[in-house]
């Protein structure tokens, strides 16, 4: 029996019709638009001007406040403006918009494909290298990785959690970084075990991608305080608290963090992010996408520059389909369906999704059945038809009773619903009312 | 590209899984037992059955049109599958207009009164039964005998639990009560065809085990307590799981998702409580019969089971352990 | 006759003793209310909304007795009414506070503002002002969805099935507060309600540039400030290229009305010759 997280579950179909294709490049347009609010937290400040010029590489944004991170010019060329533009959160919000000129890259940066193991460097050197490069969780949630690795005083982290999982449907960004750039990895990996002060690291990796684990096997068998966990494919795994619990068979406590069972988990492509960051100098300027979705000609994984709209990563997969109904950002679970393919890449976007508007549109909404089936696939053991009841009439001390707010928005009931409910959208909404509440009663 | 983009939060994408699927699947499960009733009882059981379900569909249909005034929802199935368990819960000899009656009441005051779908508190088809069965009690408790024990139509029979209780030695054998060879309600006399329904649902996801396990086995274990205490065929565990409608009850109608728990943990409490209502009043009540009641009265705790029995959260920790 | 006398008798000691620890439980628990609360409370409309600011009609009793004036407290759903007959009750002077009404601030009717995709998620304002700006462009404007209407307790909003914007039922109004509270954009304010219902406000919350604004939406501001330059009174002030009309200062001269390029400034209940029409008219020239 393989390992899984013991409450709760669904297995949607997994789709994954990009799986083995190669990284591609993407051109670099003539603009692009870094938006100054890439991540969880606090937007940066921009430290450029209008007309001033800039390199890859270049400081852009700086980060205010400790949940925030820095963010670089991923070109080169001229500062055009700092104006307002729609991002992937459906709001118009303060951005960088650059015109390109050539490719140049700051000096500092090794831009060279060759593999570098350098350990020499102390955690805290690594952690402030980090948070120079602005690197944030980059299976979607973009949080601030550096304020990960700083466990809050008294606490001490046992183990490292490499997420492998990748187990929303369709996208296989992670998946192929993971076969493509297996050594750096673990070289980040390393990194990582030593910025936490931990000598063990599991990399959890979902059975439905035995290359991989095959070849991470292969790999670790050079890294021996490294170890790969096969896990059983099961949504949603990917979720912090759920990995954990599938690799360790420990429960954080609601409304705690991973650290108080003494672990910290971390994403590959994080991982990847810190073997260039430390190794190479280089900040996060460019991310692996997933361009994918029934209808699309070419499924790919793409190599884009941050700022890249992602209308050019479409046109690479074969252009938008005369069936497009919706293009979600990240993966059909959690991913935002977008108002518009004009808005730039950032930091966060694990991949395009095109759905056919046959499968885009929701069916109308009935009157529950009281089944409970999303009572038990719900994976934080919450009742979703109650919650979202709750939510509707709005009574927040009872939802705040029955932990709306451990809710980690992974879409199970909404998918699970046979009346066709739409029981996240309401608790969503109720879980940040609560939290709400519960700010101002601290205060 | 011609359309508007559709913006919606996530997830967007949908397992497909229909209130509809689920109604025809509990219909599909109820194939076997249905082609056991025709078997016994012969085209009685057909009109029987045809009629009950019609007279369910057009009681909602006409609730739903003309007092609510909305898109009548007929389709999904739920009013076929009260009207096929309203029939399979009546002897296969009652007047077409007792069982419209029975119909009306398990739509209208069952169903309908509080909502619709989804909304009613006591399984619409044990609601009616036991109206009927209140109302009527002459015409619900005379059973045909059979076609396949006695060709002489008219001929009546007591069922297996009357016998226990006032005629223990005209018992059938176990095997004949296995396979539904015996007197009763249209549709609970044949183990068989009930537990092959159970597995198709569980196959199918439909319904969890934990509902009909936990009815069957308290009311094996207990039972066989009594049995142990006094070993008369009264008492005899195998005798209560195969004779009456425990079956049906436990597998069909205990299992109606409006009216019975949300969490496993509850649904296990709710699926104890019928099987010792049961029990208690087969062996100490003045009806030979106690199923109906049960899953009513345990329909009654529902609610309150939702309150206090919460699945177990992620994380928890449990005071005392 | 004995029996009957029994029971009689038996019964009768039951009630008494009964009535006897009723009385003094009652006393030892009795609670003092000041007697002048009662009339007050029947005094006011008694539907329970909260716009005054109190959980219910009762605490706004209890404060308006307590209070030593009536200056600050203000029943919004009677008006000034039932605040003079609580005055009368209370022997207080009277609060004097002018008839509010709601408004809403966006015209971005379906025409006005084309939709550029298609809402799909629940129908709820707080629920798609989660997920983004909205179906247009103007990220400022209404959705349409209805929260306002939810939650009025007066019947007194509904959105327009036509233009997918609310209207507000100037009779049936009581300026409770809760539309305001609940519309996810602000876009509702309330407002005096003027002589004669007569009012005049910019219809628009959008502070985006103006290019972009009029791109969006036919009848947003633009920021140009022509309004401002008109108003020989200081009342309209220009703050995020969005005008905004302070009605304390407002005299209702109607000078902006025509001024306004993009006609988002509106006018209710004037006498009609200088109604819709001339505002076109005069706008047309100016641009």
């Amino acid at each position: 029996m393989l390992k899984t997280f013991r409450i709760g579950g669904i297995h949607p179909e997994e789709n994954k019709f990009s799986a083995g294709k190669s990284i591609e490049t993407i051109a670099i347009p003539s603009e692009v638009i870094v938006p100054l609010a890439q991540h969880i937290g606090a937007p940066c400040q921009a430290v450029v001007k209008r007309g001033e010029q800039v390199k890859v590489g270049t400081l852009l944004g700086k980060s205010v406040g400790f949940v925030s991170a820095n963010i670089h010019s991923p070109v080169s060329g001229t500062v055009k403006k700092i104006d307002k533009a729609l991002d992937a959160s459906g709001y118009k919000r303060d951005a960088v918009f650059i015109d390109v000129v050539d490719d140049i890259w700051e000096e500092s940066i090794d831009k060279t494909n060759s593999l570098n193991r350098d350990y020499d460097f102390t955690s805290k050197e690594i952690i402030d290298k980090i948070f120079a490069a602005g690197i944030v969780g980059m299976g979607g949630a973009t949080f601030p990785t550096h304020v990960k690795l700083t466990p809050p005083p008294g606490t001490k982290a046992e183990v490292l959690i490499i997420n492998g999982v990748e187990c929303e449907p369709y996208l296989t960004a992670d998946h192929t970084l993971m076969m493509e750039k297996t050594e750096e990895i673990f070289v980040g990996i390393q990194l990582l075990m030593k910025a936490v002060n931990v000598n063990r690291a599991v990399i959890g990796i979902e059975n439905n991608k035995r290359d991989a684990i095959d070849k991470f096997r292969e790999t670790a068998k050079f890294y021996p305080s490294i170890k790969i966990q096969p896990l059983k494919v099961q949504y949603p795994q990917g979720g912090e608290k759920q990995l954990i619990d599938a690799v360790l068979s420990r429960q954080v406590p609601s409304g705690a963090l991973p650290i108080s069972v003494g672990a910290v988990v971390q994403n590959v492509g994080t991982a990847f992010a810190v073997y260039e960051a430390v190794q190479k100098n280089k900040p996060l300027v460019e991310r692996v996408v997933t361009v994918t979705g029934k209808d699309v000609t070419n499924h790919c994984n793409v190599l884009s520059r941050i700022g890249v709209p992602l209308r050019n990563l479409i046109e690479h997969a074969g252009g938008l389909p005369e069936t497009t109904g919706k293009v979600v950002s990240g993966g059909p679970m959690m991913g935002k369906a977008l108002a518009s393919i004009d808005i730039p890449v950032t930091k966060g976007t694990s991949g395009i999704l095109i759905i056919p508007t046959l499968e885009a549109r929701r069916k109308q909404m009935k009157d529950c059945i009281k089944c409970g089936k999303c009572v038990n696939i719900c994976p934080m053991g919450l009742n979703p038809t109650l919650l979202m009841t709750l939510t509707e009439y709005e009574v927040w001390d009872k939802a705040e009773k029955e932990k709306i707010t451990d809710c980690i928005e992974c879409g199970s009931c909404s998918y699970t619903c046979p009346s066709d409910r739409p029981l996240l959208d309401y608790i969503r909404l109720g879980k940040s009312k609560v939290m709400g509440i519960m700010r101002t009663r601290k205060d | 590209m011609k359309n508007k983009l559709i913006v919606s939060p996530s997830p967007h994408v949908h397992s497909g899984d229909t209130i509809a699927k689920n109604m025809y699947g509990v219909l599909i499960a109820l194939v076997p037992a249905f082609l056991v009733s025709l078997y016994v009882f012969g085209v009685n059981a057909l009109i029987l059955t045809v009629a009950s379900v019609l007279f369910c569909v057009i009681t909602e249909y006409v609730i739903q049109r003309f007092m609510f005034k909305k898109e009548p929802t007929i389709l999904d199935g739920s009013a076929i599958i009260t009207g096929v368990l309203l029939a399979f819960n009546v002897p296969s000899n009652l007047p077409l207009w007792i069982l419209a009656i029975g119909a009306v009441a398990a739509i209208g005051i069952g169903k309908m009164s509080f909502g619709g779908l989804g909304n009613n508190i006591f399984n619409p088809a044990l609601l009616g039964r036991v109206f009927l069965l209140i109302s009527f009690p002459a015409q619900m408790t005379s059973w045909p005998l059979p076609s396949t024990v006695s060709p002489i139509d008219g001929v009546t029979a007591a069922t297996v639990l009357e016998n226990i209780k006032y005629n223990p030695q005209a018992l059938p054998s176990i095997s004949d009560m296995f396979f539904g060879l015996e007197s009763g309600s249209i549709g609970e006399m044949s183990v068989m065809a009930l537990l092959l329904g159970l597995v198709y649902m569980l196959w199918k996801k439909i319904i969890t085990w934990h509902i009909p396990i936990s009815i069957i086995v308290t009311v094996a274990i207990f039972t066989a307590l009594m049995y142990w205490g006094d070993p008369s065929p009264a008492n005899n565990p195998i005798i209560h799981l195969f004779s009456g409608g425990l079956m049906l009850g436990a597998i069909f109608m205990a299992t109606d998702y409006a009216t019975s728990p949300l969490s496993n943990k509850g649904m296990i409490i709710y699926g104890v409580g019928i099987g010792v209502i049961t029990v208690s009043i087969r062996l100490w009540g003045s009806y030979p019969e106690g199923v109906s009641f049960a899953i009513l009265l345990m329909n009654a705790f529902t609610p309150l089971i939702n309150n206090y029995v919460k699945p177990k959260r992620f994380g928890e920790v449990r005071k005392n352990g | 006759m004995n029996m009957m006398l029994m029971a009689v008798g038996v019964l009768g000691a039951i009630g008494a003793s009964g009535a006897t620890i009723l009385y003094f439980i009652g006393q030892k628990f009795k609670v003092y209310e000041d007697p002048r609360i009662e009339p007050v409370q029947d005094a006011l409309p008694g539907v329970n909304c909260g716009a005054c600011g109190f959980p219910g009609c009762n605490s706004f009793a209890k404060a308006c007795v307590e209070a030593d004036s009536l200056e600050d407290l203000n029943c919004p759903v009677g008006g000034a009414d039932t605040m003079a007959s609580v005055a009368t009750i209370l022997d207080k002077a009277a609060s004097k506070v002018a008839k509010k009404i709601a408004v809403v601030r966006c015209n971005g009717t379906c025409e006005n503002r084309p939709d550029k995709n298609e809402y799909d998620g629940a129908a709820n304002c707080a629920i798609a002002a989660q997920l983004y700006g909205g179906s247009t462009d103007c990220s400022f404007g209404c959705y349409g969805l209805g929260d306002c209407e939810a939650v009025c307790p007066f019947d007194a909003i509904h959105v327009n099935p036509v233009t997918l914007i609310p209207e507000v039922d100037v009779e049936k109004c009581t300026a409770c507060n809760k539309c305001v509270v609940a519309c996810p954009k602000q876009l509702i304010e309330l407002r005096k309600q003027g002589p004669k219902s007569r009012r005049i406000f910019v219809s628009c919350m959008n502070q985006d540039k103006g290019a972009i604004a009029r791109r969006a939406c036919q009848v947003a501001c633009i920021g140009c400030g022509k309004c401002v330059k008109a108003c020989p009174f200081d009342a309209i002030t220009m703050e995020n290229n969005l005008a905004y009309i302070d009605d304390d200062k407002c005299r209702l001269c109607r000078k902006c009305v025509p001024v306004c390029p993009t006609n988002s400034i509106w006018e209710l209940n004037f006498p009609p010759p200088r109604k819709v029409e001339t505002k076109k008219e005069t706008a047309s020239v100016d641009a």
